[in-house]
C-alpha cells in the first residue's frame, strides 16, 4: 500500500501526458504485483475443487489456471491435424490426473475440476460438447463392464 | 402530415401491426433455432441423406431473388431508363432485405451457428462456400454504397459506377450460388457447368415477381396507380425472363435425359418421384409458368391485378422448382456402384425419405419475416417509394 | 514526432515486451521438456485393401466393431450415425452377388476437403481424411460432396464418449481408419475384427508392406474411379 501512495503523489506531479503514461504504467504493474502475491484475499472466495489425484506434471498451479487453454488449444491443433501426439498436454491425459477419485470425472459434480473453476470465473468451456470428462481407464473398465 | 384523421390514424395502426406480425415470424424463426440448437437437427426432418432441407431452399429463394430485384435498378443505371432508374433504390433495398433473409437462415441451419466466426477466420481457397462469404457480404457493401450514391446529392456522379459494379457484382453472386451446386461432381442431379446461368436468367425472373408485388403493395397502400406505360414494359420484361429460365430448366433436363447414366434420375424427377414430378408439372410448369404468362400476356388480360396475380404464381413456382432441385436432387440414391443393384442399412441405392418438421419451416419464413421487416422500416424512414417523375411514354424511352 | 509520441511510442514497446517476456519462457521450457513426438508423415500412405471374396453376406462385424471401438450407438434410423456399413450389391448384366464395406475412402484428393469452407476437412501428411470437429460450422457441404456418402452428421446431443474418440453434436463424422490407433501401431477396428481377414491395412507408400505387394499382384479397383480421386481404399474381386 506504501507503494500505492507514493504512486499517487507522482500522480500528482505529473503534467505531460508522457509522465501520465509512465504513472499508469507503474501502476499497472502495482495492480498485478498485488493481484499476485495476495493469496490471503483469494483463498476466501475461491472455489474449493476435487483436485483429483493432482500433481504437478507440466507446471506451477498457478501459470497452469492463467495458461492452460493456451496449452490445450496449441495441442489439439497439433495433434488433430499433424498426429504430434504429446501425452503431457493433451486434454485426455490431464483427466487422467484430475479426474475425481470418487467418481472419475472432471465435469461430473459442482466442485469437479473443471467445472468448479469455470464456474466461479463464470466461463463456459465447449471441450466437454465432443470429449469426454471422464479418466479413459475407468470408461474402458465401463464400457467393458456393460 | 395531420396524423389525426381516422383514416390515416388506422393505417399507422395497420403498419405497426404488420410490423409486429413480422416480428413475430422472426420471433417463432429464433425460436425454432434454440430448439434445433438444443436438441439437435434431429427434430428437423433432415437427415443424412437428405443433408440439406427446407432452410435452404428458402435461404436459396431469398438469395438469387436478391440478386435478380436488381434488374430494375441495374437496367436503370448501367442502360439508363429513367422509368426504372426512378425505382433503383426500392431495388437495392429490396436487395439487402433479402439477402440478410436468407444469410440469416443459412447461418442458423449450420450445426454450429455460434462458430460462425470460423468461417470468417479459416478461409479454405477451394471452397466455392468460403467464396460465397466474401460474395454475400461484398454484395452488402456494394448494393449499400450505391445506395448512397443514389440517395445522396453530391455522390449523384458515382451513382453510374457504383450501379455498374453492383451489376458485375450481382452476377458473380449468382454464379457463386450457382456453383455450389455445378461443384458437386458425384450427384446426379448436380455438376452441370448450366446452373450457375440457369440460377441468373432465374434470379431475373424471380427478382422481377417479387419487386411486382412489393411494388404494388406500396403503390396500393399510397392510394397510387403505377403508371401504364411502365407496368406495360415491366410485366412484359417479366414475361420474357419466366421464358427464358423455363427454356433453362427444359435444356438442364433433356441433357439429364439424354445421358445413359442419367435417365433413371430424370425419370425420378419427372415421373415416378412422389412429390417432386408432381410439384415440377404442377407447381414450377403450370403455377410458375403457363399460368403467369397467360396472365401476363393474353391480350384480354395483362391489367394490374392479372400481373400482381401472376408475379405471385412465379414465386410459388419458384419455391416448387427449388424443393424439387435441392431436396428431390438429394433425394434419388447416390450412384456409387454403376451398373449394380445396391442395398445397404443406409439407403443407398433406395429414395430418400424426407418430411419438413414445424420448426425448419418456421426458421425458413422466419427468413422472409426478416426481409419484410427491413423493408417496411426502410420504407418508412427513407425516401424508397419510387417517383415519377416523367410519366409519358417518350419520356421514359 | 514530437517527445510525447516518443515516449509513448517506447512504453508500448516495453509493455509489449515484458508480456512476451512473462509468457514466452513457459512455453518455450515446456515445448523442450518435452520433446515433441514425429506426427503423421508424408513418407507414409494408409490405406486398405478389401478382399470382396472373403467377405461374407450377412457378416457384420466389422460395423459392430467399429461401432464399439469409436463409441457409436450402432442404432441405423436417417438421422444415425453409420461411419462403416455392409453394401450388398447384384451385378444386374450378369446376376453376380457381393457383399462389402463401404466407408471413408480416404481420397488422395477429397471433394470434402476442397469443398469445406472453413479446412476443418483436411487430409493429415499420412493420407488419413478426417473432421477437425474444432473447426467444423456443421454446414454439410462435405456430406453433398462425397461420392461414397461416406460421412454422416450429428443430428444429436451426445453424453459419454470414448476419451480417444471425441465427437459432437452439430459436427460432421467419418472413418477416422481408427486414427487413434493407427498412431500407437495398431489396426483399425474393423480390420482386426473382421473374421475372415478381408480387409488388410498397409501402409502403401512402403513396397515391402504386405498390402504394397498384394496391390502389385492383384487385380483391385477403387470405387468411382471415373473420378480420379485416387481412394486409398482398394476393393479385390469385384
Amino acid at each position: 500500500m506504501r507503494q500505492l501512495r507514493d504512486q499517487s503523489a507522482v500522480l500528482r506531479t505529473c503534467g505531460s501526458l508522457a509522465g501520465f503514461l509512465k504513472t499508469l504504467s507503474v501502476l499497472i504493474v502495482a495492480w498485478f504485483a498485488l493481484s499476485v502475491f495476495s493469496p490471503a484475499q483469494a483463498t476466501e472466495t475461491s472455489p474449493k475443487l476435487d483436485i483429483g489425484k493432482g500433481g504437478e506434471c507440466v507446471k506451477d498451479p498457478q501459470w497452469m489456471r492463467k495458461n492452460h487453454m493456451h496449452l490445450l488449444k496449441h495441442q489439439r491443433d497439433e495433434t488433430v491435424r499433424k498426429g504430434i501426439r504429446e501425452e503431457s498436454a493433451s486434454l485426455k491425459n490431464c483427466i487422467e490426473c484430475h479426474a475425481s477419485t470418487k467418481d472419475d470425472s472432471v465435469i461430473a459434480r459442482e466442485d469437479s475440476f473443471c467445472v468448479g473453476c469455470h464456474r466461479y470465473e463464470a466461463v463456459k468451456p465447449d471441450c466437454f460438447e465432443c470429449h469426454s470428462g471422464t479418466r479413459k481407464s475407468a470408461w474402458l473398465r465401463q464400457r467393458d463392464g456393460k | 402530415m395531420a396524423m389525426n384523421s381516422p383514416f390515416q390514424l388506422l393505417r399507422s395502426h395497420l403498419y405497426y401491426g404488420l410490423l409486429a406480425a413480422g416480428g413475430l415470424l422472426v420471433l417463432m424463426a429464433l425460436y425454432s433455432v434454440h430448439l434445433m440448437e438444443s436438441q439437435g437437427h434431429v427434430i428437423t426432418g433432415m437427415n443424412n441423406q437428405i443433408v440439406w432441407g427446407l432452410p435452404h431452399v428458402f435461404a436459396i429463394f431469398l438469395i438469387i431473388t436478391a440478386s435478380g430485384v436488381l434488374n430494375v435498378s441495374s437496367i436503370g443505371s448501367v442502360f439508363n431508363k429513367p422509368a426504372y432508374k426512378a425505382r433503383a433504390p426500392l431495388a437495392g433495398l429490396l436487395s439487402i432485405a433479402m439477402l440478410a433473409g436468407g444469410l440469416t437462415v443459412l447461418m442458423l441451419d449450420l450445426g454450429r451457428p455460434d462458430r460462425i466466426i470460423v468461417a470468417a477466420t479459416n478461409i479454405n481457397p477451394t471452397s466455392v462456400f468460403a467464396w460465397n462469404v466474401v460474395l454475400y457480404s461484398g454484395m452488402f457493401a456494394a448494393v449499400a454504397v450505391y445506395l448512397w450514391t443514389m440517395m445522396e446529392k453530391r455522390m449523384a456522379p458515382w451513382s453510374k459506377p457504383a450501379g455498374f459494379m453492383v451489376f458485375v457484382w450481382r452476377f458473380l453472386l449468382t454464379t457463386g450460388t450457382g456453383v455450389i451446386f455445378s461443384f458437386l461432381v458425384a450427384r446426379q442431379a448436380y455438376g452441370t457447368a448450366i446452373l450457375p446461368p440457369m440460377f441468373i436468367v432465374m434470379s431475373f425472373a424471380w427478382g422481377m415477381a417479387v419487386f411486382h408485388v412489393v411494388q404494388s403493395s406500396i403503390y396500393a397502400w399510397n392510394n397510387k396507380s403505377l403508371d401504364e406505360y411502365v407496368q406495360h414494359r415491366m410485366k412484359n420484361l417479366m414475361g420474357v425472363f419466366v421464358m427464358a429460365s423455363l427454356y433453362f430448366v427444359a435444356v438442364y433436363h433433356l441433357t439429364n435425359a439424354y445421358f445413359a447414366r442419367q435417365i433413371e434420375f430424370e425419370r425420378f424427377i419427372l415421373l415416378e418421384g412422389d412429390p417432386y414430378a408432381m410439384l415440377f408439372w404442377l407447381g414450377y410448369i403450370v403455377l410458375g409458368n403457363v399460368l403467369p404468362l397467360l396472365l401476363i400476356f393474353h391480350p384480354a388480360l395483362g391489367k394490374s391485378r392479372c400481373v400482381l396475380a401472376a408475379s405471385l404464381l412465379i414465386v410459388a413456382g419458384a419455391f416448387a422448382l427449388l424443393y424439387v432441385f435441392i431436396i428431390g436432387g438429394q433425394a434419388f440414391p447416390l450412384s456409387i456402384f454403376p451398373g449394380y443393384e445396391v442395398s445397404s442399412t443406409f439407403a443407398d441405392g433406395a429414395i430418400a425419405q424426407y418430411q419438413p418438421s414445424l420448426p425448419e419451416m418456421l426458421l425458413g419464413i422466419g427468413g422472409i419475416g426478416i426481409a419484410f421487416i427491413i423493408t417496411a422500416i426502410g420504407i418508412r424512414v427513407l425516401d424508397f417509394v419510387p417517383q415519377e417523375i416523367q410519366k409519358s411514354a417518350a419520356a421514359a424511352e | 514526432m514530437n517527445q510525447v509520441d516518443l515516449q509513448r511510442r517506447s512504453f508500448l514497446k516495453a509493455s509489449a515486451g515484458a508480456a512476451a517476456i512473462a509468457i514466452a519462457p513457459g512455453m518455450m521450457l515446456y515445448q523442450v521438456a518435452n520433446g515433441q513426438t514425429a506426427g503423421a508423415s508424408s513418407k507414409v500412405r494408409w490405406g486398405m485393401l478389401i478382399d470382396t471374396t472373403q467377405c461374407k453376406t450377412g457378416c457384420n462385424e466389422c460395423v459392430t466393431a467399429c461401432n464399439r471401438e469409436n463409441g457409436l450407438s450402432g442404432k441405423t434410423g436417417p438421422t444415425d450415425s453409420q461411419w462403416i456399413r455392409k453394401i450388398e450389391i447384384k451385378d444386374i448384366s450378369s446376376g453376380r452377388e457381393l457383399s462389402l464395406p463401404m466407408m471413408c475412402q480416404h481420397c488422395e484428393h477429397p471433394p470434402c476437403v476442397d469443398v469445406c469452407p472453413t479446412n476443418a476437412s483436411f487430409k493429415r501428411a499420412d493420407g488419413i481424411v478426417l473432421v477437425d470437429k474444432h473447426r467444423c460450422i456443421g454446414c454439410r457441404y462435405c456430406m453433398m460432396a462425397c461420392p461414397y456418402k461416406a460421412r454422416s452428421f450429428v443430428h444429436e446431443p451426445l453424453h459419454d464418449q470414448n476419451p480417444d474418440v471425441p465427437r459432437g453434436k452439430g459436427t460432421v463424422e467419418s472413418c477416422t481408419l481408427c486414427v487413434h490407433r493407427v498412431d500407437e501401431g495398431r489396426l483399425p477396428a474393423c480390420a482386426e475384427a473382421c473374421p475372415n481377414q478381408a480387409i488388410l491395412f498397409g501402409d502403401l507408400n512402403d513396397p515391402d508392406s504386405e498390402i504394397a505387394r498384394k496391390v502389385r499382384s492383384v487385380a483391385s479397383v477403387q470405387i468411382r474411379a471415373d473420378l480420379q480421386l485416387n481412394p486409398g481404399v482398394r476393393y479385390q474381386g469385384m
